[in-house]
């Protein structure tokens, strides 16, 4: 329980640092572009409370809004991937339920779960964020595809950060 | 009474949730307004500061090109100087010359926060008031123009950059003179669009197309792009042109903020004549 108050922040203040210093500048052809600070909310424990949620949500968004200058962008788009959270965690329940203190990465939960739980988290916030950044629907087929192709580049990080850290708990 | 508590109770998660985007949406249009110089903004001085230093870092890994680009620009700019001329007659004559006044004058900043992945990105330069720059000046970069001064704080300035969906810049052809505006359409950060250029007018691929001078912000025939591809559609008057900026702005840091003059004496003229219409 302590220890979680240490290595959330600072998961937090990593996720957020990487992705202004490191992913934005990244800019594949131009459109392109991963979001990979999602991941600090969908790795929080799967019996946080919602309200606890999107409070996080609505902070790492405007801490990442406050360097990219676009005032309540992420926001908004952190704040509707919290209200999802809970929705989506029910639809993949196991049939007996989640244990306590289980966490949603790929070591708790199984690849197929993780798996299917990102994809549909991070396809949802993708698509709210790049039609609130274009905020219109005329061009709605340009938008959609910019968030798909943006979707595979932040999932394929998301599964690098997850590897990442797998390895050090196996070898704990 | 209690069946709108219970109803309330039911949904509190989806109030919590419209509480927040009510909250986020606030924020997002009172920016979006032109309202840019608020509180959370790059031009603060919490991250202003941050991104001053980071671009410090960062600099070094793009010194060769901006050396070379500097080292062009010098190239250039020495094959205009009294000193690359010869002299035709033998005389010494000294002439005081009135035909000239200065009109426009350049401060030269640097980047220090960039983006071309937005649908309205802007560029923040470390320059800002106590350098004299202020709102509504041109910004040039080594090749061509980059944007336009939107706010001003103190040490830093925000400009509108090219690639902005709102962004116009008055531009007109090099060798025919046809004037229209040039825009983004907010695909790739290398193309752009130039409209009203009417569809009698003989135009190749690879025209350049240089600033107008008529809105006082640049000087005249300062480059922007080239054309690239064009089309007459039917029934239309004008063409399609999609141009291809001569700026690579996924790759600049130093650009001069364009000073003019007689700015003010030309926007306040044509007010008046707008004023008298009506």
């Amino acid at each position: 329980m302590i220890r979680s108050f240490i290595t959330y922040p600072l998961q937090f203040i990593l996720l957020v640092l990487v992705q202004v210093l490191v992913l934005n500048n990244i800019q594949f052809s131009g459109f392109i572009n991963p979001y990979l600070y999602i991941l600090f909310i969908l790795w929080l424990p799967i019996e946080t409370p919602s309200w606890l949620v999107m409070v996080l949500a609505c902070f790492l968004g405007l801490s990442v809004d406050l360097f990219t200058d676009t005032m309540g962008m992420h926001a908004s788009a952190s704040i509707f991937l919290a209200f999802c959270r809970p929705g989506i965690l029910r639809f993949l329940a196991p049939r007996d339920g989640y244990e306590t203190n289980q966490i949603p990465n790929l070591q708790m939960m199984g690849i197929v779960w993780f798996i299917s739980y990102v994809s549909i988290a991070t396809i949802l916030h993708h698509l709210f964020l790049f039609f609130i950044e274009v905020f219109r629907f005329s061009e709605f087929l340009s938008t959609f595809g910019r968030a798909m192709a943006s979707s595979v580049f932040t999932l394929l990080l998301i599964f690098i950060t997850q590897l990442f850290f797998y390895n050090q708990e196996a070898r704990k | 009474m209690r069946n709108l508590i219970s109803f309330i109770n039911k949904y509190s998660f989806f109030f919590l949730f419209l509480l927040f985007e009510v909250f986020a949406f606030y924020l997002l249009f009172r920016n979006n307004n032109f309202q840019r110089v608020s509180f959370f903004n790059s031009t603060n001085a919490i991250s202003g500061s941050f991104y001053e230093s980071y671009s410090e870092l960062t600099d070094y890994i793009n010194l060769k090109e901006v050396n070379d680009a500097l080292a062009a620009e010098n190239e250039r700019l020495r094959s205009t100087q009294i000193n690359s001329f010869q002299r035709l007659f033998g005389e010494n004559i000294m002439v005081k010359d009135t035909l000239f006044k200065r009109r426009f004058r350049f401060a030269k900043a640097k980047i220090i926060n960039n983006s071309i992945n937005k649908q309205n990105n802007y560029i923040t330069l470390n320059i800002g008031s106590s350098n004299g720059i202020e709102s509504g000046m041109g910004v040039i970069g080594p090749s061509g123009v980059v944007g336009v001064v939107k706010n001003v704080s103190e040490n830093y300035a925000s400009v509108l950059s090219v690639l902005h969906r709102s962004a116009k810049v008055s531009a007109k052809l090099k060798n025919t003179q046809y004037f229209g505006s040039l825009q983004w359409d907010g695909k790739n950060y290398k193309e752009g669009i130039l409209k009203d250029i009417p569809n009698h007018v003989h135009l190749t691929e690879g025209d350049t197309v240089v600033t107008s001078g008529f809105s006082a912000t640049f000087p005249e025939g300062i480059s922007i792009a080239t054309i690239q591809k064009f089309v007459k559609p039917e029934g239309e008057n004008f063409y399609d042109i999609k141009v291809k900026f001569v700026n690579d702005f996924k790759n600049i840091s130093q650009v001069y903020v364009v000073k003019n003059s007689y700015k003010l004496e030309q926007v306040l003229l044509e007010e008046q004549s707008l004023k008298e219409d009506d």
